[in-house]
């Protein structure tokens, strides 16, 4: 299969879209964003290419026939968990040697090396114990980034270590984190037909029980979809680290065109599209062919952006997700004029030593980043029938609340408003549409040099 | 202050609050109805001359920004991030519907913002009437004089084709002096302020004024006079505080709650520039002129009785030294500089103000607002330590 | 510019450019030399300056704005204005008054390496810009010298009225022109100041035709980037003398050679990419990073066909010159007409008028912190001017000469986006 590939390389998030020559989305990838952008680029586009071989392992699955075929399909879970499992644990051995060589070279540890060495051999030991718990199907796991997995594995290693008279924690967690940022740089080869035959016979080590049939018809199924090609033709990149991209110039598309195109493609009647990350937050408009007429974005300052409300959570000990649906909890909503990430902090602690409760600042909060976003659309010239909302806090659902109030308040009751799952993906699917344009044109066919490696 | 039943004051200083806070201009819009075809003219802070459009039958409505309650949602999509705010809140008023009453609006030489934003009114409201209003740096009467006589004329023959009254000189006169009557009742306010502060707040002092921007002049006597006779009936001890004069507040105004803050930190506002409009000339406009016209008179009054502020140029003089005086005659301990954020006139002018200061001793203090800003507690902190310390070391 | 980067110099390479290098040292040079030749120094404002009377009483004139723009484009500014800011003054307002002021406070070393000398008198003409008078009023304090106010008023309503030309005049008779000459210790002769306004004129249209040919496809001039340049001598010290109108003529010259040829603008990396994009620009550039800022334009094919910032020390293009036949009448109207002398809905007509006649494909704002008068409504100004050309418009914000507020890759992004947007649409209506 011919395909194109957008990337999006965000402040956060490095995101990638893969799409066959129809159009049709086959893989999406997303990985932390990292100092090596060509990495972050390699491992999104890794992701998105491991999405692509299991959405043909489905396709597969779903031709089956015959015994087994049903429980075949049931197990398809427990695979893709079992897969996720061995890259994790491929990215774990790559972090214990990173870290012995690490304490090896180091002056610092020398005098606790004898000490150190063991105790993280033995944290590792435990991350690996515990690890197949977290991908069985249903588990609940914090994040898909192996830095985050990591990482809370380790810092919970190293605090019963430390508990238990080893050596201290900082000096552990320490090398943790100098090892985390180089293992972070570097890629690691990833034969998905192998890691998918690994992750099968993982499978079937669990459930000794299972019929032969049924071991059989997955076999087939994995078998079929290693076999099919997945030739990637053109690559086309975007995103706030454009200026860095691993790309040649001509495959560099600007994050604003495919925002507003990836918006269009997902929720066709979109005319504006609101884009709120970490960093920024921008407001486009599009016409009936998804081509940007009109776009504003914020100036430096990161007032009422994603970054703000990760503030407030900083203060208030929340998680980000937890804003939202507090702040839906409010019965008075308090007015907050400054949107300002500088005195975030200070004007919460002033208003909670007033008196004011909790979910109604959040709320006040809620409002005040979202009329400044309103302001930020009219800039671009208003809000536009239908209006799609993208970007992080899209996924707040407070957020999507005010954003309808003010919306209805400002421009009536008759706008559609648009969010989408997806829509962290948007400007990656952007890309990889404007990759499609230059295929069917046949110009600027380009790979960039991290693909050409891949495998 | 005490409990508003009990307060001898209370009544009016209720009345003139309500008026202050009221975004939707009722008692405009009532007064509109009142008095069909007759026009009402906003104008921007610092000065106009309001006896002048009083003369051609206007209601002249100073329109400060929009406070600190008024969510901006359009206002702000005008403006980058580095410019002051009251130009967004006045947009958001004039957008919103809130200034539907108003015919006009005049737009008096504060500086570059304000400038402009007479500009965006002629593209956004090409209906309404908009007027810039250049106040003359050149202070002779044979120069600046005539010219700024010439542009009163044109506005007022701009107004009179729009609908208000002819230009007259004898309602002209009247209305001079319905506005050297008001004059003399903020003079009598302030004298209370100087001498006994403790019998009204500079909060309720600032509330008394700013109302006055919404009325007639006449009507605005009435109301200060009241106020001067019932807070003289206050049962109120002094406090220890100690006297400061207040600076750079002339155009974007500083929330209430922030003035009850710097009283509450320990400060008895003896004087500021808040409601500078009103107290622009200093003394009284000439009720008589040898020319026979009285837009000379106007003239006259603001080049040589205008009082010395950032947007006005000081010529010969030193700049600071109207300052100094300010505190010699109200015998303040201190000055505080509250200069709205982004406001190039105030902050442009504080380094030389501060420096006039530093030379003649007297401690000062600095920090910046905005209209709608929420929170002051570093506001009351520093003020409080300020208070403090001129207190402790006296005003060395 | 003496110090930056060689291949940052390839757009003064014509011979026109290194008589303006030439000019600006020899000016400097007297500048360095006046105390000693007893030589009186005048600082005055590029807007409205009235360097015809100063010259004309043979003394000579420095401009703080360029001195400051220059400390930009050598990356003196940030610390100039650091020092500004621990001596009290404000981060949020206007950095060309405080880089002026911390260059004051280091030594007043000029553009040249050679100290600048203290000024004799301060003129201020006040002509679309209030910062100006608080400017001179900061440098009053320092200086202890005499200052004289020259009060333009605003064409508020799009036009110069016999009143507001009056008023000018009557300060220039009984005002300036005394205050200079108290200062020259002569009077002013009337037939040198003719002589003089005839060589302004001279050169004022030698820059028009120079203007006007951005006309042409593709454009011989990039009218902003390049534009800076080609003010460089008309917008300071030099209007009225032999060597403007030297410059103006050879300029001229090979700018219509260059059109002859079918050339492009000469860009920071040599000859410029083929035309792909023809824009006005609307603000002044970012002295700090002005070269980053002109090739995100230039490699992309980008040319500027016309600009306003290059209209802010007079719009000729207008039609106005300065007449020996009516010398204070015309330095009048000259005053009143600078660029950001006009009213906001004049200012759209003139940006409509250049996108209309050079045949524009977008247009382009940078709105700069420093300088409200030209901040303050631009993003009105947008929507309209989206409204009557049909062209789009981008924006993008930074400073003058404040390092801290020009984000490269925040500015970058915006260009880039407005670029491609400028070839999807073009793309949509293609198809």
């Amino acid at each position: 299969m011919r395909c194109v590939v957008g990337i999006d390389l965000g402040s956060t998030t490095t995101k990638a879209v893969m799409l066959d020559e129809e159009g049709v989305v086959v893989g999406r990838g997303i990985t932390n964003s990292r100092s090596n952008y060509e990495v972050a680029c390699a491992v999104a586009r890794d992701e998105a290419h491991t999405a692509a071989r299991f959405a043909f392992v489905e396709r597969a699955a779903q031709a089956l026939d015959g015994p087994g075929a049903e429980l075949a399909r049931q197990k398809l879970d427990e695979l893709h968990g079992a897969f996720r499992l061995e890259l994790f644990l491929a990215e774990l051995e790559a972090l214990r040697v990173t870290m012995h060589a690490s304490l090896s070279r180091s002056f610092v540890h020398r005098e606790r090396r004898a000490e150190l060495a063991p105790a993280i051999g033995a944290i590792v030991d435990g991350i690996r114990e515990r690890a197949p718990a977290d991908f069985l199907p249903g588990a609940a796991r914090k994040s898909d980034f192996f830095r985050d997995l990591a990482g809370a594995a380790f810092v919970a290693g190293a605090e019963a270590r430390a508990r238990e008279g080893g050596p201290p924690f900082e000096q552990l967690v320490g090398v943790f984190d100098r090892a985390i940022l180089d293992v972070e740089t570097r890629r690691l080869s990833r034969d998905i037909p192998d890691l998918l035959r690994r992750a099968s016979a993982r499978v079937w080590q669990r459930d000794e029980g299972a019929g032969l049939p049924l071991r059989r018809a997955l076999d087939r199924v994995v078998e079929s979809a290693s076999a099919e090609t997945l030739e990637e033709i053109v690559f086309v990149g975007t995103g706030y680290g454009r200026q860095t991209l691993p790309f040649p110039k001509e495959a560099v598309r600007s994050e604003i065109l495919c925002h507003g195109r990836g918006a269009h493609r997902v929720c066709p009647g979109t005319r504006t599209v609101l884009d709120i990350g970490g960093q920024d937050t921008k407001a486009i408009q599009v016409d009936a062919g998804g081509v940007v007429t009109s776009f504003q974005m914020n100036d430096r300052c990161a007032a009422g952006c994603g970054r703000y409300l990760g503030y407030i959570a900083d203060e208030l000990s929340l998680g980000l997700h937890e804003l939202g649906p507090l702040a839906l909890q409010s019965t008075r909503t308090v007015k907050v004029c400054s949107t300002c990430t500088v005195f975030a902090s200070a004007e919460l602690r002033e208003r909670l030593a007033l008196g004011q409760k909790r979910e109604d600042i959040l709320a006040g909060l809620h409002r005040a980043i979202m009329v400044r976003a309103m302001s930020l659309l009219a800039r671009s010239g208003g809000v536009f029938d239908e209006f799609t909302f993208t970007g992080g806090v899209c996924n707040n659902p407070m957020a999507v609340k005010v954003l309808r109030e003010l919306v209805a308040e400002n421009y009536g009751a008759g706008v559609t408003i648009n969010t989408d799952p997806n829509s962290i993906y948007m400007g990656a699917l952007g890309a990889a549409l404007f990759a499609l344009d230059d295929l069917r044109a046949g110009v600027n066919l380009v790979t960039p040099a991290f693909a050409r490696e891949a495998s | 202050m005490s409990h508003p039943h009990d307060d001898p004051a209370g009544a009016v200083l209720a009345r003139a609050r309500a008026l202050c806070e009221d975004m939707t201009f009722a008692e405009v819009r009532a007064w509109k109805g009142a008095n069909p075809g007759r026009l009402v003219i906003g104008h921007m802070p610092i000065y106009s001359p309001r006896p002048l459009l009083e003369a051609l039958g206007c209601l002249p409505i100073a329109i400060h920004g929009g406070g600190d309650q008024l969510e901006i949602i359009r206002g702000d999509s005008y403006f980058q991030s580095y410019i002051c705010h009251i130009p967004r809140s006045t947009i958001e008023l004039a957008v919103s519907g809130r200034l539907d009453a108003f015919d006009g609006m005049l737009f008096p030489s504060i500086c570059d913002v304000i400038r402009n934003l007479g500009g965006m009114w002629q593209m956004l409201f090409p209906e309404k009437y908009s007027a810039y209003l250049d106040l003359p740096q050149n202070f002779d009467m044979a120069v600046g004089g005539r010219f700024y006589a010439q542009e009163l004329r044109r506005i007022a023959g701009e107004l009179t084709a729009r609908g208000a009254s002819a230009l007259d000189q004898a309602r002209l006169r009247d209305a001079i002096r319905d506005e050297n009557a008001r004059r003399a009742a903020l003079r009598a306010l302030d004298e209370v302020r100087v001498e006994t502060p403790w019998l009204i707040r500079a909060s309720e002092a600032y509330v008394a004024a700013r109302a006055g921007g919404l009325m007639l002049a006449r009507e605005h006597t009435a109301l200060l006079q009241e106020l001067v006779a019932r807070v003289k009936e206050r049962d109120a001890q002094p406090y220890d505080n100690v006297r400061v004069v207040v600076t750079g507040s002339f155009c974007e105004q500083p929330p209430l709650d922030l003035i009850v803050a710097l009283e509450k930190a320990g400060c008895d506002i003896v004087d500021d520039d808040f409601m500078l409009g009103l107290r622009m000339i200093e003394g009284d406009i000439d009720e008589e002129r040898p020319s026979g016209d009285l837009l000379d008179a106007l003239a006259a009054a603001y080049l040589e009785r205008g009082a010395a502020t950032a947007s006005r140029y000081i010529g010969a003089g030193e700049n600071g030294a109207a300052l100094l005086q300010k505190v010699k005659d109200c015998r303040a301990d201190g000055v505080v500089f509250a200069a709205a954020s982004f406001c190039d006139p105030a902050l442009l002018d504080q380094p030389m103000l501060e420096a006039a200061l530093g030379a003649a001793g007297v401690p000062f203090t600095s920090f910046k607002f905005a209209e709608n800003t929420g929170q002051f507690q570093v506001i009351r902190e520093q003020a409080g330590a300020f208070s403090d310390s001129v207190k402790l070391w006296g005003a060395a | 510019m003496s110090q930056t980067k060689p291949s940052e110099n390839k757009a003064a390479k014509d011979a026109s450019q290194d008589r303006q290098k030439r000019m600006i040292a020899g000016h400097f040079d007297k500048l360095s030399r006046a105390k000693e030749e007893g030589k009186k120094v005048v600082y005055t404002f590029v807007p409205g300056n009235l360097v015809e009377l100063i010259t004309s009483l043979g003394m000579l004139p420095v401009l703080p704005e360029i001195n400051a723009l220059q400390s930009g484009m050598r990356k003196l500014s940030g610390g100039f204005i650091n020092e500004a800011e621990r001596g009290g003054h404000s981060e949020d307002v206007c950095a060309y008054v405080k880089c002026d002021i911390g260059m004051m406070k280091k030594g007043n070393i000029g553009p040249t390496g050679l100290p600048l000398p203290e000024p004799d008198l301060l003129l201020l003409s006040y002509t679309g810009c209030f910062t100006f008078m608080k400017w001179f009023e900061l440098l009053k304090q320092h200086y202890k010298c005499p200052v004289v106010m020259l009060h333009v008023p605003y064409q508020s309503n799009g036009e110069i009225t016999e009143e507001m030309r009056a008023y000018v005049v009557r300060q220039l008779v009984d005002t300036v022109i005394p205050a200079l000459e108290a200062v020259a210790g002569k009077k002013l002769d009337p037939t040198v100041l003719a002589d003089t306004l005839a060589r302004s004129r001279e050169a004022e249209h030698d820059l028009v035709k120079v203007w006007e040919s951005a006309k042409h496809r593709p454009s011989p001039i990039d009218g902003y980037f390049g534009g800076v340049y080609y003010v460089g001598p008309i917008f300071s010290a030099f209007r009225g003398g032999e060597d403007a109108v030297a410059y103006y003529r050879e300029l001229r010259s090979e700018v219509e050679a260059r059109m002859a040829s079918g050339e492009g603008p000469v860009t920071p990396d040599g000859p410029s990419a083929k035309e792909r994009y023809r824009l006005v620009v609307e603000g002044p550039p970012s002295w700090t990073h002005f070269f980053d800022f002109w090739r995100m334009f230039a490699r992309e094919g980008a040319t500027v066909v016309a600009s306003t910032y290059t209209r802010v020390g007079g719009l000729y293009d207008g039609g106005f010159r300065h007449d020996p036949e009516r010398p204070l009448e015309s330095l009048a109207d000259y005053c009143l007409g600078c660029y950001t002398n006009l009213s906001l809905p004049k200012r759209v007509e003139l940006l409509e008028r250049y996108v209309r006649e050079y045949d524009a494909d977008g247009f382009m704002i940078n709105s700069v912190k420093s300088c409200n008068s030209f901040s303050v409504g631009q993003l009105l100004m947008l929507r309209q001017l989206e409204e009557r050309t049909g062209v789009a418009g981008g924006f993008v914000e930074s400073d003058l000469v404040d390092p801290r507020y020009f984000g490269k890759a925040n500015i970058e992004n915006r260009v880039q986006s407005f670029l491609q947007m400028l070839d999807a649409r073009r793309q949509r209506s293609a198809s």
